[in-house]
């Protein structure tokens, strides 16, 4: 089983590799120079003389491969470099911020798939009823609506209904429990819903064809009770590729947060990608892109070793 | 044993006559995605005859009716410029549709031929594409369509970002790529393609005579679902103002910037620009759906 | 609907009364509801079972005796499927109006069920063990100790060794055989008093075929359970069924004991079956006797006698429905005519196959082939992965306007080499030496002109045509592509192959779906004919279709021969159809090549072990041959190609093994005048 596991993870080095060349060339292929655009955009004087000295100053007169060395470096060390906007280090922007975005995403998650799971279960089970179509036109209603507006709908029924806006400041939950859930519920539920309409999709699609299958007829056939068949036999076997779809959705949440966190007025790790993109720090957007590939790539192997736990056929040997 | 009662049940006209049955026998069995499919029309039609059904110009501002709840004049309403409401959506639908259509065009056949060519050449090929396809998945679709947006500006050629439909497309690539690349895995194991190998056929013409037009199910599936997501995300990035620029009307654009400092004293600014993206998205995913669900299972009793 | 039953006959067809029967069905009709309207599957079928006795229901797919089984269980596919009329009676209730929870209670416990797919009817995450104690704690309401112990019981009876150890693996790690001897274990669990075996070998190898039938057969002997075996074989109806019911278009033609039945058949059906089938026992009489035509539509199913439309003793009154009736004491037929049986059968015709050219020269030849793929360990840092020894040192020749029969049972290797001669995958190493040249090495230039003269038939006809293509432009991609004909040519040349492999010319217009099995098996002919080949690959060619349509094909095949002068690699693992065909044989095992002989030599006095354990294991339609035949089983799996034995393959399995088998390959040596056998013991 270890061995299983340090393959795994041998096999994230070449793609997180890969992410990093490719952000790194990425961002200095842009037409015109990157300086001068930013420099311009902050509306500062722009002439050859602090052009040049800007470059100096972020290290882009170097020869490409010294950068790329130094990018690299800097990656395994934590060093993310240091924000052409705020001046701060990367790796404290974001450290700041992540707590906010996580718990929001981890929130977004359990709402999800507590919703997720059994309504997808049910709409297999009483497949062409009434049931089935409502949570069908419920999980495509999620798929269709943006979660940023959904945000804004929840903020404005919250200000015109309740007369109460959310909280703008934020409190870590052990801080504060109430404040932060009175803060983070609203957005958890936006991007939730989308999320928990995705995984419902998959679960329902997966009973149906487990289902289907040889050994479900087998163990009616062998007298084990309809519910037994349905517990037992086929929802264990539906939830492994609902487990890869709640994973790899998890990683995909961060694009819904991006938008979402604008109309909240979060200030997380989406927010900041925004501003950072806007205001063309292409060193925070450097190590923004690198960090959420890292995300996805880790969460991608959570995924995989959860199967291997749950799918004796992914084991190696017997 | 199903297949064999389905099959002996079958019967054929010729080619023409089986799409037409085709087609009633869909409206019949899949009477959502029928309605999805209507509703796309309808919407389609609406963009195309824009400016015969509304008689305000999307882009002049009217600071006199600023701001004005839906009336018998402007029947959704009017925005902080003015502009009617309803006309916007009308030439926003233009916007989405063309932006949706094309992107998720570009990037399916894109990703699709790249799935057909890893699928059938397999081996180092394959891995490689595959390595490849992994890193670009990496980054988070938004993330992509952002950073594109943000390297290559604007390029607009007869009132359409070509570069905004590039960068929508991108993320679809390798999403696609992964789909099709699964569907074509199963048609390579079939015996006729080792029969048209056999036959001494060249290899493209095997791939896109004998693999293309059996993976058009998945394919079609696909365009759909993604013209979608491709709604969506031009919503998105309008929103965020790195899509469709002022003063054009764009659908995500009427959500962002001034509607949300007067959502509050007018909320029909965001209230219909939402609920056409919803409404579009549903349509597509409904009809996309029953695509599947009517496409897959021909031969199960 | 069954016409009028007689006065003399028993109520419903049941011939032993009520009491006598353990299980007895009658005028069970099932429904299907498919988008082109209802199709009765199961048309008014009756018959039944004694305690202790093996029943065989045979027919052909589509027939609809899984669906009777299924029927039966209630475990018929909903919404789709339905019970529209009938009794089922077991033990005095019928099974159809009884309760769910009672019919769930017997379900398992009195009546079990062994499926056709052991690959997919084990649940693969949950381990042997938790799926053989369901029934006994569901049923018996056993302690977990106890069924535990009861468990590894049961997979000791069955055969599997080290039982307590294999309760707690999953079923990935079982082969095919060993998955369907755990199926029976579960379905012996809790000593039912009848098992259904639906197609229980179908998917397996024959030596392994031989090995379930032998534990069936001996578990029904010993704890006196009765038996439904639902099967396509009549050499397995010959073998184990005391009786049998013969099925067509959903109804039952034909029933009685088996010794009646084989030795004078009473409908016409059954007998067009029994001589169409390819024997091992029979002289090699040239054509085989087919059914001509199709099954119908039951759709809309003909008026009158279903079979009628097929049937060479057709007269006027069968326009009326035959209903089954008693023929003698033991036995009914559902024909007008069944009194006449079988004395109107048509003397069998005996068409002399032409000798095989000898006069032409050597067209193909094989010279010590090698093929070993390389499965690369998961991950970047796994080990350096294992070698699958598909194919090694095979050596053989095939002469002009001949057909070179190369059998085996799975995993032995025999479709690589059809691949490796078509180079659809590059050999390892060896020569394959085509009218002199060598295909193995030959660059993408000759290898294109190569393709020309070597064509290929695949197996599964559902999926050897391109659905997409209208069948017309199958067999004219070729004329165009490749001879380069112009489009009139094309299309008189597209007719011309058409009625060759006997096709109507209207065919052109269809597409694969359109067609039934045998039908698409045949454009697939056309297909490889449309190059104008001199040399064919038939990879397990007729495997797939049923038997009627099968003989069809393999008369067609013979004609061809005799007519274009084509010589055919014939791939199969039937032994029975290789023999009708091949004028020379090899037999493989495990990748490597273990006696080579004339066909008659081979099948007369076959000289290495393996060659004999195969003929063993082939049952014959011959009840009286059969219960005179020695019952020599195979023991044994299958090695593993990853890990193949040192030395002979086979030594693991053979019944004549020594110590020195282990120490060298034994080389193929001429042991008689044309006679090869790889074999240290002969």
């Amino acid at each position: 089983m270890l061995s299983f596991i340090i393959r795994r993870i041998a096999l994230m080095v070449p793609t997180l590799l890969g992410v990093a060349v490719l952000t790194f060339f990425l961002l200095r292929v842009v037409p015109g120079d990157v300086v001068e655009v930013k420099l311009r955009s902050d509306g500062a004087s722009v002439t050859q003389a602090t052009v040049q000295a800007e470059r100096v100053r972020l290290g882009l007169d170097r020869p490409l491969v010294n950068q790329f060395g130094s990018w690299m470096g800097g990656l395994v060390t934590g060093d993310l470099g240091t924000s052409m906007w705020t001046g701060r280090p990367v790796s404290q922007e974001i450290g700041v911020r992540l707590s906010l975005t996580l718990q929001v995403a981890v929130m977004a998650a359990i709402i999800a798939v507590v919703i997720a799971v059994p309504l997808g279960t049910l709409s297999a089970l009483f497949r062409d009823t009434w049931l089935d179509y409502a949570v069908r036109i419920f999980t495509i209603a999620g798929l269709a609506v943006p979660s940023f507006w959904l945000g804004m709908l929840i903020v404005l029924s919250l200000l015109t209904v309740f007369h109460w806006s959310p909280p703008v400041t934020y409190t870590p939950f052990w801080r504060d429990p109430v404040q932060n859930m009175s803060q983070l519920i609203w957005p958890a539920l936006a991007v939730g819903y989308r999320y928990a309409a995705v995984v419902a999709r998959m679960v329902r699609s997966s009973v149906l064809e487990v289902l289907r299958e040889d050994y479900i007829r087998t163990a009616r056939a062998k007298g084990v009770w309809e519910s037994h068949v349905v517990v037992r036999h086929a929802m264990r076997n539906a939830m492994l590729p609902a487990v890869t779809v709640v994973g790899l959705e998890f990683a995909f949440l961060i694009g819904g947060l991006v938008v979402t966190e604008q109309v909240f007025n979060l200030n997380g790790i989406g927010r900041l990608f925004v501003e950072a993109v806007t205001r063309s720090d292409f060193v925070l957007v450097q190590a923004l892109i690198m960090f959420l590939a890292l995300v996805f790539v880790v969460t991608n192997l959570v995924v995989d070793l959860l199967y291997g736990v749950l799918d004796p056929r992914v084991r190696p040997g017997a | 044993m199903s297949a064999t009662i389905a099959g002996l049940a079958r019967s054929g006209p010729g080619a023409f006559g089986r799409f037409a049955r085709g087609a009633g026998r869909f409206a019949r069995q899949q009477p959502l995605g029928t309605l999805g499919l209507l509703v796309i029309l309808l919407m389609a039609a609406a963009a195309l005859g824009a400016d015969l059904v509304s008689p305000y110009d999307p882009e002049a501002a009217d600071f006199a009716a600023m701001l004005a709840p839906p009336s018998p004049d402007h029947i959704l309403g009017t925005d902080s410029f003015g502009r009617d409401i309803l006309t916007r959506l009308l030439f926003g639908a233009r916007t989405a549709l063309t932006i949706g259509l094309a992107s998720s065009f570009l990037g399916c056949a894109a990703g699709g031929l790249l799935g057909l060519t890893a699928a059938y050449w397999g081996g180092r090929v394959d891995m490689l594409l595959q390595q490849l396809v992994d890193i670009i998945l990496a980054f988070p679709i938004i993330v992509l369509a952002l950073v594109v947006v943000a390297l290559v500006g604007r390029n607009t050629v007869a009132g359409i970002d070509l570069n905004l439909i590039a960068a929508i497309a991108v993320p679809i690539v390798p999403r696609a790529e992964r789909v099709i690349r699964a569907a074509a895995l199963g048609v390579r194991a079939m015996p006729y393609i080792d029969a048209a190998r056999a036959g001494g056929y060249g290899d493209g013409y095997i791939i896109l005579r004998h693999m293309a037009p059996n993976v058009m199910a998945p394919f079609l599936v696909l365009l759909s679902a993604y013209v979608a997501q491709a709604i969506l995300l031009e919503a998105s990035l309008s929103f965020l103002g790195l899509g469709v620029t002022e003063p054009k009307p764009a659908w995500g654009l009427m959500l962002s910037g001034d509607s949300a400092n007067f959502y509050q004293e007018a909320p029909w600014m965001i209230l219909f620009p939402g609920l056409a993206i919803s409404l579009a998205v549903f349509a597509f995913n409904l009809f996309g759906d029953s695509l599947r669900d009517w496409l897959d299972p021909k031969f199960r009793t | 609907m069954s016409g009028v039953t007689t006065a003399e006959a028993p109520p419903d067809g049941n011939r032993l009364g009520p009491m006598a029967s353990l299980l007895a069905v009658e005028e069970l009709r099932v429904d299907f509801r498919t988008e082109a309207g209802l199709v009765r599957a199961v048309d008014g079928v009756s018959w039944c079972v004694a305690p202790g006795e093996t029943l065989a229901l045979v027919g052909e797919s589509g027939c609809g005796k899984s669906v009777t089984a299924l029927a039966i269980l209630r475990l018929l596919a909903r919404p789709a499927g339905r019970v529209s009329a009938g009794r089922v009676l077991f033990a005095g209730q019928d099974l159809l109006v009884m309760p769910e929870a009672d019919m769930r209670a017997i379900r398992g416990r009195d009546i079990a069920m062994v499926f056709q797919e052991p690959m997919s009817s084990l649940n693969p995450i949950m381990t042997i063990g938790a799926q053989l104690i369901e029934p006994l704690r569901i049923h018996l309401r056993m302690t977990p100790a106890a069924a535990r112990a009861r468990a590894a019981d049961l997979l000791r009876m069955v055969g599997i060794s080290d039982a307590e150890r294999r309760l707690d693996q999953h079923p990935h790690v079982f082969s095919g055989g060993m998955r369907q001897r755990i199926m029976i274990a579960i379905a012996l669990a809790c000593e039912p008093k009848l098992i259904i075996a639906d197609e229980p070998t179908t998917a397996l190898d024959v030596t392994i075929q031989a090995q379930i039938l032998e534990l069936l057969r001996d578990v029904s002997q010993r704890l006196g359970i009765a038996l439904v075996l639902i099967t396509h074989n009549l050499g397995i109806v010959a073998r184990y069924a005391d009786r049998l019911a013969v099925m067509y278009a959903g109804r039952v033609v034909e029933e009685g004991s088996a010794a009646a039945v084989f030795a004078a058949p009473r409908h016409p059906y059954t007998a067009g079956l029994l001589r169409s089938v390819p024997r091992l026992d029979h002289a090699r009489s040239g054509r085989l006797d087919t059914i001509e035509g199709l099954p119908p539509n039951l759709l809309h199913p003909p008026p009158g006698c279903r079979f009628a439309p097929r049937c060479f003793a057709r007269i006027p009154v069968c326009e009326s429905d035959p209903a089954l009736r008693p023929i003698g004491s033991d036995r009914q037929a559902a024909c007008h005519r069944a009194e006449e049986m079988p004395g109107i059968l048509p003397p069998v015709p005996v068409h002399a196959i032409g000798a095989p050219a000898t006069e032409g020269g050597s067209l193909l030849e094989v010279r010590d082939l090698v093929k070993r793929f390389h499965v690369p360990a998961p991950g970047l840092f796994g080990g350096r992965g294992a070698t699958v020894h598909a194919v090694e040192d095979v050596s053989f020749s095939v002469r002009r306007g001949e057909t070179l029969g190369l059998v085996g049972e799975s995993g032995c290797g025999k479709s690589t080499v059809g691949r490796l001669l078509l180079r659809l995958t590059d050999p390892t190493s060896g020569s394959i030496l085509f009218d002199g040249e060598n295909l193995a090495t030959a660059g993408p230039a000759a290898m294109r002109a190569m393709r020309r003269r070597i064509q290929v038939i695949f197996q599964d006809p559902y999926s050897s045509l391109n659905p997409r293509m209208a069948v017309g432009d199958t067999i004219a991609e070729p004329l165009r592509k490749r001879l380069g004909l112009g489009s009139a040519a094309t299309g008189r040349r597209c007719a011309e192959l058409l009625d060759q492999v006997g096709l109507p010319v209207s065919m052109a217009e269809r597409f694969p779906h359109q067609m039934s099995g045998g039908q698409r098996q045949r454009v697939g002919i056309a297909r490889a004919l449309a190059m104008e080949p001199d040399f064919i690959v038939c990879d397990e060619a007729v495997s797939a279709l049923d038997v009627s349509v099968q003989a069809q094909v393999i008369n067609l095949l013979a004609e061809l021969q005799a007519r274009l002068g084509l010589s055919y690699l014939f791939i199969a693992h039937d032994l029975a159809v290789v023999r009708h065909l091949s004028h020379r044989v090899v037999v493989m095992y495990l990748g490597r090549v273990m006696e080579v002989a004339a066909r008659d030599a081979l099948y007369a006095e076959p000289l290495h072990p393996y060659t004999q354990a195969l003929l063993d294991a082939v049952p014959v339609p011959d009840p009286a041959m059969e219960a005179t035949r020695p019952r020599r089983v195979l023991g044994g799996e299958l090695p593993s190609p990853l890990a193949p034995p040192s030395g002979c393959v086979f030594r693991t399995r053979c019944p004549c093994a020594v110590d020195a088998c282990a120490e060298a390959v034994p080389p193929l040596r001429e042991v008689r005048p044309g006679h090869l056998a790889a074999c240290i013991r002969i």
